[in-house]
């Protein structure tokens, strides 16, 4: 990189004044941070500052989804208002990498509601709801076992599938932006691995040390928020395989739901459905405990609506298995069928567009970093 | 509110100042058992004093010792110190903190302190000194919450202005605190207020009025007023009263508070100049480390007590970045006209420089022995022309670190009057540092005073109350 004025800018803002000024603003901060270092041992971010001089706008787009807002280097900073430097840098990076996350999204005007608009989460899923009911009571099945006694499995394929394969089209459009704004060179399987492996135990969130973040107790440290997260993470990815064996199970081995307890998609499912249930719980307590201006707040709402609709996706799966377990009447399963499938449809639809998308970007930005150590250790 | 339950109580400990020294102070105290409370006179997101600016701490070690590798003997360090103060130091005392010095890393880490590897660009010091995770800030948090799970009470912008004596003994200090003066008893005191370099008139009294021209690197907390007030009591004092540690720092820095971030490393590959555009010493004398403090007095000479340092192109990744962006411009005259330098006179200074360069090999990491011919004064090593755009130019001031005048100790960090030693008085960190360190500065070695001498004034002031 060379060290003179920053490359031309990359992004086209279309006008968006507010995602300019948060990028130079950004910029500003950086530039202290450049010259000063002390946070280098947190996280990957600063030592992937100290790369360069100059930071592009491509640079900053990098570096901001490289930061996991663990906060450490606000709370170390000595120059945090009222210091005229006024430093702030998790939350000035949480601003730039929410822009990148909207103007990547396609189409970018939904990227901007959903991630800014709880409301508009809930919207989503109250029509996520009403859609499944209504199918549910218009297309009853004549006979079928279990779930599929209220909705066909045939149905459920031809909902869920595109509901599933879109986002990931819709996803992969975003990551590609994301690449060419970044200036990745092509991706080798050994960059993707070491991505994974930092996600695998929020290396970034973990302070450096082990000692966590600082993200609920202020200037303390804390492994929670990254406790959360993981049971988060692996729960949903147990929610995820057991969905996967249970479609295998069905088209391979002929082997359709309904399965008993002791079945790997129930031991999957139900595990995960736990750990995703106390895990966004969590997270969404802790996040009413941090500070909002540490990260971006005009995405608090839709943040919380996120977590929160992923708690929902989780509780009303448990809710729902212990229900068709009993002897409760039907009409409550299919209520509470309505309700889950509901909100998973709504979770998958939003997922390009909301909070999930930054599994993604993170993941992407990881592979971008193990690219940029290879070339400048 | 918070000054009634002050006044009712007679604390144990009272430490005066919340830096390093003072927190050092007040969690030994507090771990022996001694009801400690602290007044910081800063509010509370400039706790810390200059201990929030610091990044490591110089220690000695007979093996490899946390994030410290091989060793660095007692001999050693003392070389390295008589070095810098030119021998202005009681060997006695410089000594005892040194051998402390070793033990005191441990107890940083049991008291929450994390280490790091030396931050990148400060290899030299990968040995010698441990860098704190997050910086200086990050160990004064630490310490903080430490002191608060022990029960110590801290106060913030409750800013002493007398500690009151009776035959010899401390009785209590007087507090401003929310536009009261209080007074607050306590059966010992432990004096870790810093010096007064942020007191500008004071500054200016002692070295002169240019002085008001100089930024202040550290808080403006720093003003001395305890110092003081302990002299005209008659308390011994220590240290060279006009003198103060000063680098050359980037110009554009804020007045106080700067830090770390605004230092300058570009003078052994530019030309400095002053206002009229002259070169005024060799800049390429010896490497930055052991050079950027004499700059600082050199600057101070110069008119208006500000230079510029001048760069081309070639020289610009060079060294670290700048936490301003330095000015550029295609031309001389141009680079000169947005310094607001006369172009003509920067032009021939360029110019003779240039021709002055002869043709070698250029090593930045290392003596070149790259010099000019022919031109005064001579740059020794690292003489190259300037002749490849973009210029860029950066403003320098003289930024003052710390005062060295403080009060005089003994080993066990009890603060000498006219009499004789005081009964209850112990004093810690810069407000003493001059004891040991009359002149000049090794880096980190702030830090080892502070951690140390609070340390022992800390265990001594509880000793005595329990
Ligand atoms: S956040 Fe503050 S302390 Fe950390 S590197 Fe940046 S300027 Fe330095
Ligand atoms: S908030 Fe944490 S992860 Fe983000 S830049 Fe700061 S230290 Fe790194």
């Amino acid at each position: 990189m060379s060290s003179d004025a920053a490359t031309p800018s990359l992004l086209q803002f279309a006008g968006d004044a507010e995602g300019e000024a948060a990028l130079a603003e950004a910029r500003r901060q950086i530039e202290i941070c450049n010259a000063c270092r002390y946070c280098e041992g947190f996280c990957a971010v600063f030592p992937a500052m100290t790369r360069q001089k100059a930071f592009s706008d491509g640079d900053m787009t990098q570096l901001a989804n490289l930061c996991h807002n663990c906060r450490g280097c606000y709370y170390s900073c000595q120059y945090t208002a009222p210091h005229e430097f006024d430093l702030n840098v998790p939350g000035i990076l949480a601003e730039v990498r929410q822009d990148s996350w909207s103007r990547c999204a396609w189409p970018a005007a939904l990227g901007r509601v959903f991630h800014r608009h709880g409301v508009a989460v809930a919207a989503a899923l109250v029509t996520g709801f009403a859609f499944l009911l209504l199918l549910i009571q218009s297309l009853r099945p004549e006979a079928g076992q279990g779930f599929y006694a209220f909705l066909s499995h045939n149905a459920m394929v031809a909902v869920f599938l595109p509901a599933f394969l879109l986002p990931l089209a819709a996803l992969a459009v975003g990551l590609r932006r994301y690449w060419r704004e970044v200036g990745g060179s092509p991706l080798r399987g050994r960059h993707l691995v070491a991505a994974f492996k930092d996600a695998a135990v929020l290396r970034n969130l973990d302070g450096g040390q082990g000692q966590g973040c600082n993200f609920e107790k202020g200037d303390r440290y804390s492994n929670e928020r990254r406790f959360a997260h993981q049971a988060t993470l692996y729960g949903f990815l147990l929610c995820f395989a057991a969905t996967s064996v249970a479609t295998l199970m069905h088209y391979l081995f002929d082997m359709p739901a309904p399965y008993g307890l002791f079945s790997l998609p129930k031991l999957l499912g139900l595990s995960g459905g736990l750990l995703l249930c106390l895990g966004t719980l969590r997270l969404a307590m802790l996040k009413a405990r941090g500070e909002r201006d540490l990260g971006a707040p005009r995405v608090w709402g839709g943040e919380m609506a996120f977590v929160l609709l992923l708690f929902f996706v989780s509780l009303s799966g448990l809710v729902l298995y212990a229900a068709s377990g009993t002897a409760i009447g039907t009409g409550a399963v299919s209520w509470l069928l309505a309700l889950h499938l509901g909100s998973v449809l709504a979770f998958f639809l939003l997922t390009p567009y909301s909070k999930m998308a930054h599994g993604f970007y993170r993941l992407a930005a990881l592979a971008r970093e193990a690219q940029q150590r290879e070339a400048k250790p | 509110m918070v000054g009634r339950s002050l006044v009712e109580t007679t604390w144990d400990v009272v430490v005066v100042g919340g830096g390093n020294a003072a927190l050092c102070a007040a969690i030994t105290a507090a771990e022996k058992g001694a009801s400690v409370l602290i007044l910081e006179g800063a509010p509370k997101p400039y706790r810390g004093g200059n201990s929030r600016h610091t990044r490591n701490f110089r220690c000695m070690h007979r093996g490899p010792l946390s994030v410290l590798t091989d060793t660095y003997e007692e001999e050693e360090y003392f070389q390295d110190l008589l070095v810098v103060t030119k021998g202005k130091t009681d060997e006695g005392l410089a000594r005892m903190a040194i051998r402390e010095s070793e033990a005191c890393l441990p107890w940083m880490e049991a008291h929450g302190v994390r280490f790091q590897p030396s931050l990148s660009g400060t290899l030299s010091l990968s040995r010698t000194n441990a860098f704190f995770l997050g910086g200086g800030k990050a160990l004064v948090n630490a310490y903080y919450n430490t002191a608060e799970d022990l029960g110590v009470r801290a106060v913030y912008e409750a800013q002493v202005v007398h500690v009151g004596l009776e035959d010899g003994r401390f009785t209590h200090v007087e507090v401003e605190l929310g536009g009261e003066t209080l007074r607050v008893e306590g059966k010992a005191v432990v004096l870790a207020a810093g010096g007064f370099q942020a007191d500008i008139d004071w500054l200016a009294r002692a070295w002169g009025p240019s002085a008001r021209n100089f930024l202040i690197r550290g808080t403006p907390y720093n003003r001395g007023v305890v110092l003081k007030d302990l002299l005209d009591q008659g308390a011994e004092s220590i240290g060279d009263p006009t003198q103060c540690h000063a680098v050359a720092i980037d110009g554009r820095a804020p007045k106080y508070d700067g830090g770390i971030a605004t230092r300058i490393d570009c003078v052994p590959f530019s030309i400095v100049v002053n206002r009229d555009g002259q070169r005024f010493y060799d800049e390429g004398e010896d490497v930055w480390p052991k050079r950027y403090a004499i700059w600082g007095r050199l600057v101070a000479a110069q008119p208006d007590q500000m230079a510029y340092a001048i760069i081309d192109h070639k020289s610009i990744d060079l060294f670290m970045p700048t936490v301003f962006p330095p000015v550029k411009a295609e031309t001389i005259e141009g680079l000169a006209q947005r310094l607001g330098l006369p172009a003509p006179a920067l032009k021939e200074t360029v110019e003779g420089f240039n021709r002055a360069c002869r043709e070698g090999t250029f090593h930045p990491t290392e003596l070149d022995g790259l010099a000019t011919e022919g031109v005064s004064p001579e740059k020794t090593n690292w003489a190259r022309p300037l002749d490849t755009p973009p210029y860029y130019g950066y403003l320098l001031r003289p930024g003052v670190t710390f005062t060295y005048l403080g009060l005089k100790v003994d080993e066990t960090a009890r603060v000498t009057g006219q009499n004789g030693r005081y009964a209850n008085i112990w004093a810690a960190g810069e407000i003493m540092a001059g004891n040991v360190l009359g002149e000049g500065y090794l880096a980190g070695f702030g830090m080892t005073i502070g951690t140390v001498f609070g340390r022992i004034a800390g265990r001594e002031a509880a000793d005595h109350v329990l």
